[in-house]
């Protein structure tokens, strides 16, 4: 960041560096500040939820610790069997992600890459569809889902309805529309002159889709792969609607039907909270490297 | 403008694709499309059939003509609050939580210490639920429980969630929490493209730091700025969860989005009415989404 204002006339640089400073120090006061407001109630909500509620309600909230247990987590975890409800999640949203940028990537190449006829209005389908509010389309679904059959080893409920694919199906759809409008923007700023020189090697279109652009694309599908997992895992409409064993809810989903429970006990409502945000918060934290990472080498290529 | 295009990069040979790539094009733009066309596009035609009927999702559909509409622009009465509470969303969203965010990335691009350390802190909310936001909402602002009364104190503790005239805000702040960072990270990730040596260059010039960012950088992120906008009215348009964790959308946190819920998967199965209002959702969405696409297709003829 600094290196290229040493090429610049050294003249400028005395006068500006104090000015600098002293706007670095407002910055970082600012920022602390507004992390800090930003991290406060998540903090408080694991405070919470390390605490007997008895002790939060005689002594106030920020009252120093008499007892700190896991307690919480147990019987939020264990009593109300969340683990099921996690993996159920995760059967949804890991094809779900990868479906969706598999087959956004593939649409975004050709309308971008390729520019093929009628290309803009394919773009506008997709977009369009994914700005939709999804209580648009919830009854007519239902209905569909309910008339198509499924093979018993791939529904138990042989029909679509009350099956995992059916989410998955809903969650795909709905995403592409977002994921090839990232996609495709993204796409037009890559040099077209790599593209062409690999259709005079005779490439393919899946070769130059394959094995040209999408490497190119890495730090775009970094990127909308955190955003589409949290969304995707974040969703409860579509499990609540589309599912009715409560064995196959994922994870948001079991948590509003666990809400009754909860309510009793702020402090147990507060270990779920943080319980049913951890995944996300772990995804994000571990791709967070490969997230940057790809972003400042997209930023070294231009 | 196809043609010109066809015959330029038709210059290796004279037929552009061979058999095997119009069969990997055909399938493989086919079934997203198939996909959009079959769960998207074909039920929200559906959905607006459906809004002429009075359906109960049982019985036989009857035509009902206009008649859901009449009822919901005179008769129902929490259809305009819900309307205006989706038009205070996007105000918020739009001319608050989105500035902010754009001001968090530019003060982290600057390259401060620590800037990761802030930039995952002020991201953190985005990554949590609507619903889990709503719950965390109540642990803080609830009448008896909640930590904020816990901290003001005073004998006549505030219902910040329960009072109508109230509520409101406090859920718009805790929207404000997730969209914030979400559009700071969209927005670093651009400034992180921007080409370093057109600062430089304005610099150069003699422009302060506000104005190169005004006149260089910004019209530079025209691809964020159009994301950003789009996924604010999303936002606003489909906000659900977070009034639905808290006390299922009711007594001053009305939204389109609960209303068409509440009538279709609620014990009404009014689904022919609760259709109308998803229309008139689709309707003002669409309104949106056609001026953003139109937008961007002159920016593409231009290109």
């Amino acid at each position: 960041m600094t290196a290229p204002a040493a090429t610049a006339p050294s003249a400028t640089r005395p006068t500006r560096a104090p000015a600098r400073h002293r706007g670095r120090f407002g910055v970082h006061l600012f920022l602390s500040a507004v992390s800090l407001a930003f991290l406060a109630p998540l903090l408080l909500a694991v405070y919470a939820s390390l605490r007997p509620y008895e002790e939060t309600a005689r002594y106030g909230y920020f009252s120093l610790p008499r007892h700190l247990s896991f307690d919480y987590y147990r019987q939020a975890f264990a009593d109300s069997g969340m683990s099921r409800y996690f993996l159920n999640s995760l059967l949804i949203a890991v094809p779900g992600v990868l479906l969706t940028l598999f087959l956004a990537s593939f649409v975004a190449f050709a309308v971008a890459r390729l520019r093929i006829r009628g290309g803009l209005v394919l773009l506008m389908v997709f977009t369009a569809g994914n700005l939709l509010p999804q209580q648009v389309i919830v009854t007519p679904l239902y209905v569909l889902f309910n008339k198509v059959p499924l093979p018993y080893w791939m529904s138990d409920s042989l029909t679509m309805y009350d099956s995992y694919w059916a989410v998955i199906a809903v969650q795909t759809a709905f995403q592409l529309g977002f994921c090839v409008f990232v996609l495709a923007n993204f796409m037009r700023t890559l040099p077209r002159e790599i593209l062409e020189a690999a259709i005079v090697d005779g490439a393919g279109v899946w070769a130059q889709y394959w094995r040209v652009t999408l490497p190119l694309c890495r730090p775009a599908l970094a990127a909308l792969g955190t955003l589409q997992f949290t969304w995707m895992y974040n969703d409860f409409l579509w499990g609540l609607v589309f599912l009715s064993d409560g064995d196959k809810l994922p994870v948001t989903s079991a948590l509003n039907n666990l809400r009754g429970q909860f309510f009793t006990d702020y402090n147990l409502l507060a270990a779920g909270s943080v319980l049913v945000a951890l995944p996300t918060i772990v995804v994000f934290l571990l791709l967070q490297r490969h997230f940057i990472a790809g972003l400042t080498l997209g930023a070294s290529k231009g | 403008m196809p043609n010109t295009r066809a015959r330029r990069a038709g210059r290796p040979g004279p037929r552009r694709h061979t058999r095997r790539d119009l069969v990997v094009l055909g399938v493989l733009l086919g079934i997203p499309l198939l996909l959009d066309l079959a769960l998207i596009w074909g039920p929200t035609l559906a959905s607006i059939g459906l809004s002429f009927t009075t359906w109960d999702g049982i019985g036989d559909i009857r035509w009902a003509g206009l008649k859901n509409y009449d009822n919901l622009f005179t008769t129902y009465p929490q259809f305009w609050p819900a309307v205006r509470h989706n038009l205070l969303w996007l105000g918020f969203l739009g001319f608050l939580a989105a500035p902010f965010g754009l001001l968090l990335a530019v003060l982290i691009d600057r390259g401060v210490r620590f800037s990761r350390f802030y930039q995952s802190t002020l991201y953190m909310p985005v990554v949590l639920s609507l619903a889990v936001v709503g719950f965390i909402a109540q642990l803080i602002l609830s009448r008896d429980q909640g930590a904020l009364n816990a901290v003001i104190g005073g004998r006549n503790p505030t219902d910040w969630l329960g009072n109508p005239g109230i509520n409101i805000w406090m859920v718009l702040l805790a929207a404000c929490w997730r969209h914030a960072g979400y559009v700071m990270i969209l927005y670093l990730a651009g400034l992180k493209s921007v080409d370093p040596g057109l600062k430089e260059a304005a610099a150069l010039d003699g422009a302060s730091e506000r104005q190169a960012f005004f006149r260089v950088v910004l019209p530079t992120l025209r691809p964020v700025n159009v994301i950003v906008g789009v996924i604010t009215v999303i936002e606003s348009l489909r906000a659900f969860d977070i009034v639905y964790a808290i006390n299922k959308g009711r007594n001053g946190l009305e939204l389109l989005s609960v209303l068409v819920t509440d009538n279709i998967i609620g014990e009404a199965g009014r689904i022919g009415f609760g259709s109308a209002i998803a229309v008139v959702l689709l309707l003002v969405s669409l309104g949106f989404i056609v001026t953003y696409l139109v937008q961007e297709l002159r920016g593409e003829e231009r290109r």
